[in-house]
């Protein structure tokens, strides 16, 4: 069995990644990602030298339109899902320290 | 080449349901209204659903509306569309305006969208009648929707046995004589592999062939829609119905959609057929005996057919779960609740965006996302991303030497028929592998499709993959058409589900 990513490196990733991982599930983490981890290690070991990386399938090219008119969604519309909205604008909970 | 043979009326749900070219041909002669179409499919899903499991939502209302519409239309002279009065079933990952859009995620469960996605409004301008959202392994990660946060759906040829996934609503839905057509997305076999485990026909286009606006996104540079239908002419009718270039997808291919139905009588002469013979080692004996005998099939109809060793495709696995979990990690960023779907609260933004994620997204997804973060941070980022994205290079190279020999390409679509529910969910590796041979076609933006040829182990349907190069969707279809035609009729959906007997089957062994 491969080594298990340290407590430390999965509250990491889960901080990076913005989850709140109970400690059951940072346990089962760190074991499964190690063992995919592993699994991907064939991979690793190939010889890439001078081989460009793709990062997609196709040629990718900027695509431009005129700049015409058109309708686009309501601000209803947008605001529809939010879980909470106030003056026509998503409300959240406050970001920085409390205000002096 | 003869049309199929008609196997019933559609307003009898009773008797087993029609092709949607056959729908769509009668409902614009005015032979049959759309509406009774309609009230036929919803009794058939009424009587079979709560054991297959395959939708989220259900949309009988909406349906009705719809039909009327065609009705009306087809009264008046107009042109109802070429998939005039056919149901469909929509994977629940593709927007709906006013239609809850699950994603079969805790996180998305009261959601509806403001906006259709492209190929939903494509379809309702071709007349087609959308039935209802079907069930997906959470944002599509999974290879048996047992992943959903709805629970499973089931396999109609054997309840006790996964669909496959991720669109594995979809592909029952399909099997279960529910609707002629469906859509999946296929990221890494999402569409072929459960396609192939329930006995149907499914495709994945050309990257950027059908637009992929409204779907949500899981690995953006992997996703594309794609067809489920019985047969491979109606997989053709509806990739015609959805492809084609579209403004809102930045990816989309400045092509119009394949007509492919114009070459489904063109034969296979002379075409060249290469049998990937790396993948039959992998797969179970009665997965690459069928994939020889369809071999066998085409080349009695003239194609030249030969082996071909492309042994880096093997490596698109170990790629995949890489470069896959990576884009997911950064599209399902913005589930932080605070524009739409579920929110958690907590004293600050930073809590409340990770008590919402913590409480909205299940295993599978926590897991994709924490090792896609991983591969890309500081530090791990090149031995683990880029090298991916190499190997991902070395896959699109060895496919083009294989292209320079061949017209299209023939491997299983799956190491086995379909699994017991349960057997792969406590070890995601063991699931992973179930995608073994769809995944490189993803990782080279290449179209591919499953068709189902022979019934394998326990009488479960085995289905064989073709492969064709960008763009190739005329040539896969040929071939495809010519497997179809060469194959166990008795392998194909849909199941005659009257004859299930639930009491039996539908028990957990």
């Amino acid at each position: 069995m491969p080594e298990d990513l340290s407590a430390e490196t999965v509250a990491h990733v889960a901080r990076l990644a913005r989850l709140e991982l109970t400690p059951e599930e940072s346990e089962t983490y760190a074991s499964q990602l190690s063992a995919i981890l592993e699994h991907v290690e064939a991979v690793r070991k190939l010889d890439t030298t001078g081989v460009p990386e793709t990062s997609h399938a196709l040629d990718l090219r900027n695509v431009l339109r005129p700049d015409d008119l058109a309708t686009s969604l309501t601000p209803e519309d947008v605001l529809s899902g939010a879980p909470a909205v106030e003056d026509g604008r998503f409300l959240v909970p406050r970001i920085l320290g409390e205000a002096p | 080449m003869s049309g199929p043979t008609s196997q019933g009326t559609a307003s009898d749900p009773s008797s087993m349901p029609e092709t949607a070219i056959e729908i769509a041909a009668r409902v614009r002669a005015g032979e049959v209204s759309a509406r009774s179409v309609v009230e036929a499919t919803f009794a058939r899903i009424g009587a079979h659903e709560a054991e297959i499991h395959a939708f989220t939502t259900l949309t009988g209302e909406q349906a009705l509306a719809a039909a009327d519409e065609v009705d009306r239309k087809v009264a008046a002279g107009e042109d109802p569309g070429p998939l005039a009065g056919v149901p469909i079933a929509l994977k629940d990952n593709l927007c709906t305006r006013g239609v809850t859009t699950t994603c079969s995620s805790k996180i998305l469960e009261h959601w509806v969208p403001p906006y259709d996605a492209t190929v939903v409004r494509r379809l309702a301008r071709a007349g087609a009648i959308a039935v209802g959202k079907t069930n997906l392994d959470e944002f599509a990660m999974g290879s048996s929707t047992e992943s959903s946060a709805f629970g499973p759906t089931r396999n109609p040829w054997d309840l006790t046995k996964v669909p496959g996934g991720s669109s594995g609503g979809s592909a029952a839905a399909v099997a279960a004589g529910f609707v002629p057509l469906a859509l999946g997305s296929d990221t890494g076999g999402s569409i072929r592999q459960p396609a192939a485990l329930c006995g149907v026909v499914g495709v994945k286009p050309t990257y950027g062939v059908v637009s992929r606006y409204g779907l949500i996104a899981f690995a953006s540079s992997l996703d594309q829609i794609g067809p489920f239908a019985t047969t491979v002419s109606d997989a053709a009718a509806l990739l015609e119905s959805i492809g084609g270039h579209d403004a809102r997808d930045s990816t989309s291919l400045a092509v119009a959609a394949p007509r492919c139905s114009e070459v489904l009588g063109d034969g296979v002469e002379g075409l060249r057929v290469g049998v990937i013979g790396d993948f039959l080692n992998d797969a179970s004996p009665d997965c690459s005996s069928a994939v020889r005998a369809a071999a066998e099939v085409l080349a009695a109809a003239g194609a030249k057919v030969d082996d071909v060793s492309i042994p880096e495709l093997l490596h698109g696995l170990s790629a995949y779960y890489l470069i896959a979990p990576a884009e997911a990690s950064s599209n399902l960023a913005r589930y932080d609740g605070v524009r739409y779907g579920l929110r958690v609260d907590g004293p600050d933004v930073e809590t409340m965006n990770a008590r919402t994620r913590a409480a909205g997204f299940g295993p599978e997804v926590k897991r994709r996302i924490m090792l896609g973060t991983y591969v890309l941070s500081a530090g791990y980022y090149d031995a683990y991303y880029a090298q991916a994205q190499r190997v991902r290079t070395l896959v699109a190279r060895a496919f083009a030497r294989a292209y320079g020999q061949f017209d299209v390409l023939l491997a299983p679509t799956t190491p086995s028929v379909a699994f017991d529910l349960g057997a792969k969910t406590s070890d995601p590796l063991e699931m992973y592998l179930a995608d073994l041979f769809t995944i490189p076609s993803n990782l080279a933006g290449h179209p591919a499709m499953t068709v189902p040829f022979a019934l394998g182990e326990g009488g479960l349907p085995v289905g064989v993959q073709i492969f064709a190069p960008a763009l190739g969707e005329r040539e896969m279809f040929r071939a495809g058409v010519v497997v179809e035609a060469g194959a166990d009729p008795a392998a194909s959906g849909p199941v005659p589900m009257g004859s299930v007997d639930t009491g039996a089957a539908g028990g957990v062994r």
